[in-house]
């Protein structure tokens, strides 16, 4: 038990993880690039058209996925807000800063597929329903964790505001994931539930799977790559930086300096 | 095969702008994130081994 504690803290420090997630990066990717083009074949070639939406319906392939990421990504940065907070871990305020922008990304997906899936649907591009709301306060939260933790100049300061914030907002997002049952909303309630099982056709179900865990993996992927500049960045003054091989191999130039 | 051609899977049955609008902007940012990502490490490279650089030159001088 003690050595198993022992083993996670040990990839809590940057220059252990540093390595892990550069050998681990290319894998995620290989298997979000697979599991994209699967869940585009199924989703785009092999799924009939909805009989009530026609080929509209096609959007909820991307729609959903973003939708889902823009939620997980956030209580991810909020679980490492906490160990950051609790155990004052190095690596925990990376994560989170490696995690935010790509969370963003998704949350801006979301509200742009949503509102060309809402204009022939609904008829309007946007409304003031308490599942749009509340996901544009979600895009807005991930804008406002970028900008704090880049306003504060020292890093460790940085991470501490920065993960406070993001534990708060965090309580927003059972409030987008609920706001469907709380509240009557123009929006439609989960097509994928835990407890009821799923309300849609089979081949497009697994078509949304396949490309949610596609997101899935990309976000990972996207997240071990930049918390490695991240790391590079922030312990450049350290001797184990200094002697990776990446950094070693020096241009030309600069030969006669090492 | 569920379409009559490519015009028809363009088309998306009428719903093309909103279908590709989707599927084409989330296929762009993904594209733009890995650019700006291969474009961040290469900059954190130059950073550390200029950091390097100079501190050599540094201690040549004492």
């Amino acid at each position: 038990m003690n050595n198993k504690i022992g083993h996670w803290f040990y990839f809590a420090s940057p220059q252990n993880f540093y390595p892990l997630a550069g050998r681990m990066w290319p894998w995620f990717a290989a298997l979000a690039t697979a599991l994209g083009l699967a869940g585009l074949w199924l989703g785009m070639l092999v799924a009939p058209a909805d009989f009530q939406q026609g080929e509209g319906y096609r959007i909820i392939f991307v729609h959903v996925p973003a939708s889902w990421m823009s939620m997980v990504i956030y209580l991810a940065m909020a679980f490492w807000a906490v160990l950051g907070l609790t155990f004052n871990t190095r690596l925990s305020g990376m994560m989170g800063r490696a995690l935010a922008p790509t969370g963003a990304m998704f949350a801006f997906l979301s509200l742009w597929t949503g509102a060309l899936w809402g204009k022939p649907m609904w008829g309007a591009w946007w409304v003031w329903d308490a599942r749009l709301t509340s996901e544009l306060i979600l895009f807005f939260l991930y804008l406002g964790y970028i900008a704090l933790t880049s306003a504060i100049d020292d890093p460790r300061r940085a991470d501490k505001a920065g993960g406070i914030l993001a534990l708060v907002g965090a309580l927003n997002v059972p409030v987008i994931y609920f706001s469907v049952k709380w509240w009557n909303t123009l929006h439609q309630g989960a097509s994928v539930s835990l407890t009821k099982g799923s309300s849609m056709a089979q081949t497009m179900l697994w078509a949304m799977l396949l490309m949610g865990l596609a997101f899935w993996m990309y976000s990972i992927a996207v997240a071990f790559y930049r918390v490695r500049s991240i790391i590079l960045e922030r312990e450049r003054h350290t001797l184990w930086v200094a002697q990776l091989p990446e950094v070693a191999q020096a241009p030309a130039t600069e030969e006669k300096w090492s | 095969m569920i379409w009559n051609g490519f015009s028809d899977f363009l088309a998306m049955g009428g719903y093309g702008l909103y279908v590709w609008g989707s599927f084409g902007v989330s296929a762009l940012l993904m594209a733009l994130e890995t650019l700006l990502l291969r474009r961040g490490r290469a900059a954190a490279i130059d950073q550390v081994r200029h950091e390097i650089a100079a501190s050599q030159v540094g201690k040549d001088w004492h």
